[in-house]
């Protein structure tokens, strides 16, 4: 296991579209917040600090937990990217922070960030919609590095985070949902704002203020003090639950009432995607967002599900790049995009 | 929608105000909402998360203008963060800003998470003392709450017995209960 992996590696575990309800729900993360006891912040920390917590955590989890640490002054700025495109960092990690470091799995299904904003950010990642289960597997990494360190928890505030947005349980649970019948039927912005009340915040894929490509959403829990991490996950999955049902619903009623409208904008989109030699990463992942659901419906049945997963983090300028070996200008993306995708729906297509 | 200002224009903006526990919807458009400032989101380059919070946490301005509040300015007695700091980035210098900052901290707390200050999850398995055993004493509780709510009397008659024994093992331990 070696960084040249991680990089190269195109997909991941938690993108192979096999998880439990995966018609709807492409993924599952959840990420737990903990600090060291007596050791300030990465908000102020000194350098010397900042590379001691590096040791300590590589130390409490190298050897039970068999993970790969990558420290981020020794990665090139595209390295990062990839990373951060393939969720395995966050941006925050690869851009600012002070001596940070990740502890990578194999199945890159687990990823350990040090120095993020909290010296320790235990994330899991699954295919599917698997919230118990991936805060099982957190709990676990948890316990394991507990078991070497002293956190930084107090009895009435729980775990102690950088950021009050966190403490208490110091989870956030999110899940990526693939919603193009509620689009399709224009019920989202509805029912964003009703899920807003309910204590969850709905994104676009790439987090905060990004706008939802390809008809997928991020839902998450807002509040990390005073409920129960089994709450947190209860109410999430809840939601999840209930928005799949309404997504079935929509797309049933799409094939009821325009079948052959449907049809048509699902074979488009295989159209262009299959035929275009420059395509932006917006129509991309439209287009994608409509094979997919063609994949769903039965209308398409020569492609693997995967595919939107994939060339999601697949297309991205990091990886792009990575492929071509070096710097490409937006326009040159565009025609590589194009190309990869038809590459890559050819191969399909054979198999 | 057309903006509620001017009553012209379509509204580009949307955003819901909270003043005093009471929400409005307000729907501007993009020329009154720049007059009555309300163009946070017109894509600032600063403008980030922790700005807003920033603005979150602010106390009211004129008790922020009074110069008597920044004389008394708090600060935390492990990292030397003040609590002015702390406003301005969001976060925190050390666990220990916490307790620093306890006074003024609930009502930040409870704006964050829909009211909440006490944490009701997980607790470190080296934690010591008798914390694992209240929260045990507490799942009962809840427990045999909802089995009376239930009418499933024989098995809270069970989980009562349990009750009682953890409450007696607290006692021996010199909990409190």
């Amino acid at each position: 296991m070696s960084l040249e992996r991680f990089i190269n590696q195109q997909t991941s575990a938690w993108m192979s579209g096999t998880g439990p309800d995966s018609d709807v729900v492409l993924s599952t993360r959840v990420r737990l917040a903990r600090n060291l006891d007596n050791v300030m912040f990465p908000t102020i920390f000194a350098l010397e600090e900042a590379k001691k917590v590096v040791e300590r955590i590589n130390e409490a989890a190298f050897d039970k937990l068999s993970l790969e640490l990558l420290k981020m002054e020794d990665l090139s700025s595209l390295q990062k990217r990839v990373l951060v495109e393939k969720h395995l960092i966050s941006p925050f990690l690869a851009e600012t922070s002070l001596y940070g470091a990740a502890l990578i799995s194999d199945q890159e299904d687990v990823s350990i960030m040090v120095n993020e904003e909290d010296h320790v950010r235990i994330q899991c990642l699954a295919s599917g919609l698997q919230l118990k289960e991936t805060l099982d597997k957190a709990n676990r990494i948890d316990d394991v590095i507990e078991q070497q360190v002293q956190y930084a928890f107090d009895e009435k505030k729980g775990y102690l985070t950088a950021c009050p947005t966190n403490v208490g349980t110091g989870l956030r649970a999110s899940v990526m949902i693939h919603l193009p019948g509620l689009v399709l039927t224009r019920q989202m912005n509805r029912i964003i704002p009703a899920i807003s009340q309910l204590g969850l915040v709905v994104r676009g894929i790439y987090g905060e203020g990004s706008e939802a490509l390809g008809n997928i959403f991020q839902i998450s829990n807002q509040l990390t003090l005073g409920k129960s991490e089994e709450d947190i996950i209860n109410d999430l999955d809840s939601i999840v639950h209930e928005l799949m049902s309404r997504e079935q619903s929509a797309r049933d009623a799409l094939m009821q009432t325009s079948p052959t409208q449907l049809e048509d904008r699902i074979f488009r989109s295989y159209g262009i995607l299959s035929n275009s030699r420059v395509i932006e990463t917006s129509e991309a992942f439209q287009c994608l967002s409509d094979v997919r659901l063609g994949i769903d419906l039965g209308y398409i049945t020569h492609i693997s599900k995967s595919i939107l997963s994939e060339l999601m983090v697949l297309t991205q300028p990091g990886f792009l790049q990575q492929y071509a070996g070096g710097p490409l200008r937006a326009e040159e993306r565009d025609i590589r995009r194009a190309a990869l995708i038809r590459e890559r729906l050819e191969f399909e297509g054979t198999n | 929608m057309i903006c509620q200002e001017c009553h012209e224009r379509p509204a580009a903006l949307h955003f819901t105000k909270t003043v005093n526990g009471e929400m409005r919807e307000v729907y501007l458009c993009e020329h009154c909402a720049q007059e009555k400032g309300e163009h946070l989101f017109s894509g600032h380059p600063a403008f980030s998360l922790n700005n807003l919070l920033g603005g979150l946490f602010n106390p009211e301005p004129h008790f922020a203008s009074n110069p008597s509040f920044h004389q008394k300015e708090i600060h935390c007695e492990n990292c030397h963060m003040t609590f002015q700091q702390f406003l301005q980035s969001g976060k925190f210098g050390c666990a220990q800003c916490y307790q620093s900052f306890d006074s003024k901290l609930s009502s930040i707390l409870k704006r964050l998470h829909g009211g909440n200050t006490i944490h009701h999850g997980k607790i470190p398995a080296r934690m010591g003392g008798t914390l694992h055993l209240q929260k045990e004493l507490q799942q009962l509780r809840e427990q045999l709450q909802e089995m009376i709510t239930n009418e499933h009397f024989e098995q809270a008659a069970n989980v009562r017995d349990e009750i009682h024994a953890l409450e007696k093992k607290l006692l021996d331990e010199g909990g409190v209960q």
